[in-house]
């Protein structure tokens, strides 16, 4: 399946590149959750990727950030075929940032020294001499009045943003986030796509860089009208369905129900 | 190989392709599993003492595979990472020093003097019995110095520290802590274990240390208790008498290798299998289990080296 042409120049090496990919499951390595994944990212897009639970959506985004090999097919990130974590490549690995489903916080760190950490390991900075960047961080995701909780004491939607300021303190410039809306409320989900738009079209934190987004969701309604790319996950297959016009004049019965067009009688 | 598990540098070629390393090679967070060789467990065998016996031994070989390549490759990463990222890893390594060492002290303390106590008195009343209370220093050598102190010591910090590694490790892994660190570049292993194995392993030693200095004072407190006729520098004469250059070198080594033995295992165990929070009780259980038991056999083995010189 082609995909979509991409809303900026697209002379430039593709960010993400899939030929043919078997995706495989992150809990059981046994498992294949997709195959031939054909999919190619370019800087500056914004993608939606939809489909239903176990679909494969989270395997999807740990593959493509690089936490499980492909079982097949070509994989490259920003032109360097995977896997590239080793030693002198990892600078190139810190180019994406992975956002969890469940924020994925270290239990035994707050949330200032959750946000602090990738700073602190890679830059070996002090705790003091990080300290104004988790600043700026934490008051950019509301997040300053919780700095000093545990993971364990806050609420889901302040464990995501924790997760979200994490990925972001490194300054990537892809970010994968993983079901982003999943469990929150309205004003959280106003919250979040408004945040994602910034980054999307540039945020000063990024040094007004536009950054690539890549979100995985299990309901296409929130995102019809911000994502620019489309693609959902069916049978194990990737499906790229195109722009936002495409979007709305698919007729595939998976895409009516993920737009809730078509939902069954309770 | 991608991730950390394969791009440690290790004398061994873990990224090769072909390596036996089953959970190395697949390289990645959920990679620690020897899964290839369980099929072996699930034969569909009859229940018969033959099949028990081949069972288990399978078992244990995995056991042995999957630790030695996870003992190497975290000597590997101790090695080549160890001034790495020093701002977040050299107070991790303070904080399991506090965990495995500090904080027990009050605890040693007091098991080092109930245990001199108890050797001292059982021996007292024996020695008395002969006339033959000049023996009692020598005997605290032998018991305290090179088998009880090291060994009892290893057992507490076990109990005390190394359960709790394998349940927090194994937390971690459930909720997805580990992929987390890799997703953000952090080597678990050397964000996780080496800061365990260094901090356990100094831990170990010192409580060691601590733990025969206060059982030979306890052991000369209850001799003096009791009227035995010895003085404090006639004890202390005889303790240096029993101790020879070798119960240093081997108490030192033989304490070391104790913490890094417990550290490894129950690092292992907590980040090797369970991915689901109710498998991390089970792999406590376990690492309990083999630590012990790989205490005993080291121990073992340093009684050989004691007799053979």
């Amino acid at each position: 399946m082609d995909n979509p042409q991409p809303s900026n120049a697209a002379s430039e090496t593709p960010v993400i590149e899939m030929e043919r990919v078997k995706i495989g499951s992150l809990r059981d390595p046994r498992l294949t959750m997709l195959e031939d994944v054909n999919w190619t990212v370019r800087a500056g897009e914004y993608w939606v990727i939809a489909g239903l639970q176990s679909s494969g959506k989270s395997d999807l985004l740990s593959t493509t950030a690089g936490l499980i090999a492909p079982q097949g097919g070509t994989y490259r990130l920003f032109g360097h075929e995977m896997p590239i974590f080793e030693g002198e490549l990892l600078a190139e690995r810190l180019r994406v940032g992975l956002v969890f489903d469940g924020g994925q916080l270290f239990h035994n760190l707050t949330i200032a020294e959750n946000i602090a950490l990738p700073l602190r390991y890679h830059k070996t900075l002090s705790a003091e001499e990080a300290a104004k960047q988790v600043n700026a961080m934490l008051e950019l995701t509301e997040l300053t009045s919780w700095a000093d909780n545990t993971p364990g004491s806050v609420g889901r939607n302040l464990k995501k943003r924790a997760g979200l300021a994490r990925a972001l303190i490194l300054q990537p410039e892809v970010l994968l986030l993983d079901n982003p809306l999943g469990g929150l409320d309205l004003r959280q989900v106003g919250w979040w796509l408004n945040f994602l738009g910034q980054l999307s079209a540039g945020h000063a934190i990024l040094n007004g860089r536009p950054s690539t987004l890549v979100v995985t969701a299990e309901d296409l309604r929130p995102w019809r009208e911000r994502g620019k790319q489309f693609a959902v996950l069916q049978d194990k297959k990737f499906i790229a369905l195109g722009n936002r016009p495409d979007l709305a004049a698919h007729a595939d019965p998976l895409v009516k129900e993920l737009l809730a067009e078509d939902l069954p009688d309770i | 190989m991608n991730s950390f598990w394969s791009g440690v540098k290790t004398p061994l070629t873990l990224r090769n392709k072909t390596h036996t390393f089953t959970f190395v090679e697949k390289g990645t967070a959920s990679g620690f599993d020897a899964s290839r060789l369980r099929f072996l467990l699930r034969a569909p065998l009859p229940h018969a003492y033959s099949n028990y016996i081949g069972r288990k031994l399978i078992r244990f070989l995995l056991t042995i595979q999957g630790l030695g390549a996870f003992t190497l490759i975290t000597l590997g990463v101790i090695f080549t990472k160890f001034r790495k990222a020093r701002a977040v890893i050299f107070p991790l390594i303070w904080q399991e020093l506090t965990r495995s060492g500090v904080k027990l002290l009050p605890m040693f303390l007091f098991l080092s003097v109930a245990l001199g106590l108890v050797v001292i008195g059982q021996a007292v009343s024996w020695l008395t019995r002969v006339n033959a209370n000049q023996y009692l220093g020598t005997i605290m050598v032998l018991t305290v110095v090179r088998e009880l102190g090291p060994l009892l010591t290893a057992f507490l910090v076990l109990m005390r520290s190394g359960t709790g590694n394998v349940i927090e490790l194994g937390t971690a892994r459930a909720l997805g802590e580990v992929e987390a660190l890799e997703a953000l570049g952090i080597d678990p292993i050397h964000y996780l274990v080496m800061p365990r194995v260094i901090g356990m392993a100094v831990g170990v030693f010192a409580l060691t240390v601590y733990f025969i200095l206060g059982s030979l004072l306890s052991g000369y407190l209850w001799a003096f208790l009791n009227d035995v006729p010895i003085r404090p520098g006639e004890y202390f004469t005889q303790l240096a008498g029993a101790l020879t250059y070798m119960d240093f070198v081997v108490l030192a080594v033989k304490s070391t290798l104790f913490g890094i033995l417990i550290s490894v295992i129950t690092c292992y165990h907590g980040l090797a299998q369970p991915l689901r929070l109710e498998e991390v009780s089970p792999a406590t259980v376990r690492a309990v289990a083999q630590s012990v038991i790989a205490c005993v056999f080291l121990d073992a083995v340093f009684i050989i080296i004691y007799l053979a010189t």
